[in-house]
């Protein structure tokens, strides 16, 4: 049971077994909580007629007529969104009520595109797929919201998880390797990325496991030259996470994907440091990143040739071997300018292999500017936002750090990626969160999306103070 | 805990500000170097996009555009392109463009900033003109006339309307058809390399783009130096030259192909083109004056467009005394492309005045409203306009009853200068056949028609060759087409 009056961190060094701890709602008076439903469905309307304006856009700029399947299309999405809306009514109905509406226009957004681009690759159609997956995707939200009644059961499942997201990540070893990654899985026809999936489960596993030993990490061990930031824990409690740590990426890099590989040790860093406070591990963490940026960079050829592009990105020009990928989304993104060119009139299929998946985002630059790719960015920004005020306004720290995990997952994703096809950074391929074709992305964050209603509603179904912590 | 969630917030919003800079820098700041990257294929896929503007003959058109479908949508087409080519020239997807095609390219393609309503509107509409057409002044009929007169033996032909300088007819033998340049398939390369490798150079544009020895047709400009000059003053009086001539300075001596020039009156020189007595002649008006004739007719003259270039007719301002006489039968370093001789024959016709050679009436938008028209201007004066008198004479003569009779149109004022140019190492390659020559109608108050023929006629009898024989029949041909038109 929770002690009121005790620290966080005193509460869980008392407590052996923090996650069999009651709810802290159930012994305080429940206030009215504004529910803002109606704001959630009057924005998911929004979503769905945009995605819908867009569809017909396309059709128009290319056919000249309104597409034929605009009303099944505008259905269909209209009754996942709806669905979606129903459940989170029911079963979390003080959930923050932008989440879902953020996660069906990206979702419906993406779907656009990828249409958009299938017009170019008759023999290859992906958005029916995609549609069946962001269905999928759709389902588990709805089955994560109605039977996760409360984030903390997670935490018991810290172990399971992380036994889970190591076995998804070792598995594609048994699998052929495609494009010079080892990341798919191929069963009856349809390839699975288990990697997307692990993300979320390390999320879950990093973030309970810091909840409860948070206080040994932050206050045990050793200083370094006297500084008391730059303490260091003892071996014996960091010993687990990191051996877990250095598996998956060890794991990664025999996959050669090292875009994942650079979001989990991100995370990693992220909940170490709001775990613990210790700004030592940030300067751990990235001189770790650093030297292992530069021996991978160095030693790996795969890698080493993807810095190289990201230095000189046309240097396969000069050498008058036409442009590589890398600089076809360039040229793709400039061409796009202020207002872009208009959804079905860029010519962004030039970037070829990859411009459905890790590329979208460029399709999206040319077609709708920088204005509509800055409007793309800030809804992520608020995803994140609203992930972030989650978990300021819970107070138990495993629901903070899960929290504060799962919306890291997706700027570090959005900044790997889109930073990376727009030369921001090396490239590393990964699918951009909801727009970029990909089964096991979309439904990836589809569970994310609904871990973070049922978080946020958790939040703001306690009583609020400053400072989101309990109040003595 | 509330402080480090906050502090890792604050790191995710600068990553993703990060992005939105990077982003800006990308598709603002950089987007212009981007765009005009080589290898961005987007500039060609746009040119491409949209079916290229027309080139018109006789008001219809002579090229077409044909939607493949592809990435690079819109080919060109064309009909009766060997009759053409040497005007439209081609419109590659793989290899460029030539000529007319690429004189006219920014209205064609619809890039022409004249195309735009109004200033500015299309960046910030982003949309595209329409290719625009180029009306050309060609005389379809006297084009016509002239292809089928080479018939495909190596040679050109240009005719001009003398007062204008609108060009009639452009026609280069052999030619080739230019739609199989236009796309971008593999059998595009391939005839690129064949038409490459022909020894005939079927895309050579010898109308404007070859010069040749241009022989006794030459003679048109010595005798008008020599008019202007005053070293003749009446035609019929004896020119006090000997035959053969003993070039000074040599001890070679040149000849004659007949008899009866020994010092022959201008006019009977002209008529029976004795080179004894033009060599003479020129050598009496000196390097001076006949250089500066020459160029009055446009010789030496490297900047000619029509629009587009013209090779330069060369006419050597440093020569010895012996040289100079070789110049003035146009011989030696005398060179000149077919159209300049066309021009030659026009300043006779035209009074003197050499006008400025053209190819486009005007140009259009798609809907036919006019973008910019050609004026007629007046390049030089080439000699007196009473020497201008004097020089139609001398070709009227030679049409009436001196090497050129061939030429003769029952009804028409037709004057004209036959030539056979030697050429090669020693004079041994076959001699070029020339015949320029200018036609006035009936009912015309001024000649309407020059017209410039050479015919390289490899295949020909080597003694046949002369420019009466072979070349003023298809002059002829010209002619009567223009006149009868």
């Amino acid at each position: 049971m929770t002690k009121p009056g005790t620290t966080v961190a005193a509460q869980y060094e008392e407590s052996p077994k923090p996650w069999l701890s009651e709810p802290a709602d159930s012994s305080a008076p429940a206030p009215r909580v504004p529910r803002r439903r109606g704001i959630e469905l009057a924005l998911i309307v929004v979503a769905v007629l945009l995605c819908v304006y867009g569809y017909c856009d396309v059709g128009l700029a290319k056919n000249g007529t309104v597409p034929p399947g605009a009303a099944g299309y505008g259905a269909g999405l209209g009754v996942l969104a709806l669905l979606a809306h129903l459940a989170v009514r029911r079963r979390a109905p003080c959930a923050d009520p932008l989440l879902l509406p953020i996660g069906v226009l990206l979702n419906g957004l993406g779907l656009v595109l990828i249409h958009r681009l299938d017009l170019e690759t008759p023999g290859h159609r992906a958005a029916p797929v995609q549609l069946v997956w962001s269905t999928v995707g759709v389902a588990l939200f709805i089955v994560v919201v109605v039977l996760l009644r409360d984030h903390r059961v997670l935490q018991r499942y810290a172990y399971v998880c992380v036994t889970a997201a190591l076995v998804l990540l070792a598995l594609p070893i048994f699998f052929p390797s495609v494009n010079g990654a080892r990341i798919w899985i191929r069963i009856a026809g349809f390839s699975l990325q288990p990697g997307e999936f692990a993300k979320v489960l390390l999320a879950v596993f990093f973030a309970a496991y810091l909840a409860a030993n948070r206080g040994a990490l932050a206050y045990t061990g050793r200083q370094i030259w006297r500084l008391r930031r730059l303490q260091l824990p003892t071996g014996r409690v960091l010993g687990p996470i990191v051996a877990i740590w250095l598996l998956s990426v060890g794991v990664l890099v025999l996959e050669r994907d090292l875009g994942t590989s650079l979001l989990f040790f991100g995370l990693f860093v992220v909940l170490l440091y709001v775990a613990t406070g210790r700004t030592g591990w940030i300067a751990v963490g990235l001189l770790l990143a650093a030297l292992g940026a530069f021996a991978v960079g160095t030693l790996e050829p795969h890698v080493h040739s993807r810095v190289e592009d990201w230095l000189h990105p046309f240097a396969t020009i000069e050498a008058g071997q036409g442009p590589n990928q890398l600089s076809q989304s360039l040229f793709a993104f400039a061409a796009g300018g202020l207002f872009g060119t208009g959804l079905g009139l860029g010519h962004s299929i030039l970037i070829g292999f990859a411009a459905k998946s890790d590329f979208v985002l460029a399709t999206a630059g040319e077609e709708l500017g920088l204005a509509g790719l800055s409007a793309i960015v800030i809804l992520y920004a608020l995803l994140v936002e609203r992930g972030y005020r989650a978990g300021l306004c819970l107070r138990d720290p495993f629901g903070r750090l899960l929290a504060v995990g799962l919306a890291s997952i997706v700027a570090l994703q959005v900044f790997v990626i889109a930073g990376g096809v727009s030369g921001l950074i090396p490239l590393t391929g990964m699918a951009m969160p909801f727009l970029a074709q990909g089964g096991s992305s979309v439904v990836t964050n589809w569970i994310i999306v609904a871990l973070l209603i049922r978080i946020s509603d958790s939040a703001r179904r306690q009583p609020q103070d400053d400072d989101g912590v309990p109040t003595p | 805990m509330t402080r480090c969630i906050k502090h890792a917030a604050v790191f995710c919003a600068l990553l993703l500000l990060a992005l939105l800079v990077n982003i800006t820098r990308v598709q603002l700041v950089q987007a212009q170097r981007y765009d005009d990257n080589p290898a961005n294929r987007r500039q060609v896929i746009a040119r491409y996009g949209r079916p290229r503007g027309a080139i018109l003959v006789g008001g219809r058109p002579v090229t077409g555009s044909k939607d493949t479908g592809e990435q690079l949508r819109y080919e060109r087409t064309y009909k009766n392109g060997p009759l053409y080519a040497p005007v439209t020239g081609f419109a590659s997807q793989v290899y460029g463009t030539t000529f007319l095609e690429h004189a006219e390219d920014g209205i064609l393609s619809g890039t022409d900033p004249l195309l735009t309503p109004f200033p500015l509107w299309n960046d910030v509409t982003r949309a595209r003109n329409p290719g625009g057409d180029v009306v050309t002044t060609l005389d379809p009929a006297a084009q016509e006339a002239a292809y089928e007169g080479l018939a495909g033996r190596k040679g050109a032909v240009a005719a001009v309307e003398p007062s204008t300088g609108r060009i009639l007819a452009l026609v280069s033998s052999p030619s080739y058809d230019p739609a199989v340049l236009s796309g971008n398939r593999h059998s595009v390369e391939r005839s690129w390399r064949r038409l490459n490798g022909d020894p005939d150079k079927p895309m050579l544009n010898r109308a404007v783009r070859q010069t040749y020895p241009p022989g006794s047709t030459f003679k048109v400009v010595t005798a008008a130096a020599a008019l202007d000059a005053g070293v003749v003053t009446d035609l019929d009086e004896p020119t006090r030259s000997p035959d053969p001539y003993r070039l000074p300075g040599t001890s070679t001596a040149l000849t004659n192909e007949g008899d009866g020039c020994a010092d022959a009156s201008l006019r009977a020189a002209f008529a029976w083109s004795c080179n004894t007595v033009f060599a003479k002649l020129g050598v009496d008006v000196g390097v001076t004056d006949l250089a500066a004739t020459a160029a009055g007719f446009g010789f030496n003259d490297p900047g000619l467009r029509v629009p587009f270039s013209v090779a330069r007719s060369t006419f050597d301002r440093h020569v010895d005394k012996a040289q100079l006489a070789l110049s003035a039968i146009g011989q030696y370093n005398t060179r000149a492309t077919p159209l300049q001789m066309a021009m030659v024959s026009a300043a006779v016709a035209n009074g003197g005045q050499v006008p400025a050679p053209y190819l486009v009436e005007r140009t259009t938008t798609v809907n036919g409203t006019t973008v910019a028209t050609s004026g007629v201007r007046s390049r030089f004066r080439a000699m007196h306009p009473s020497t201008a008198v004097r020089m139609r004479e001398l070709m009227r003569d030679v049409v009436e009853r001196g090497t050129g009779t061939n030429a003769a149109i029952p009804g028409a004022t037709v004057g004209g200068k036959t030539g056979t140019a030697q050429h090669g190492v020693g004079n041994s390659g076959t001699p070029y056949a020339w015949f320029v020559s200018w036609a006035q109608g009936e009912q015309d108050v001024e000649p309407t028609v020059a017209v410039a023929v050479v015919v390289e006629d490899a295949s020909a009898d080597r003694t046949d060759i002369s420019g009466g024989g072979v070349a003023a029949p298809i002059a002829r041909a010209v002619m009567e087409a223009v006149l009868g038109g």
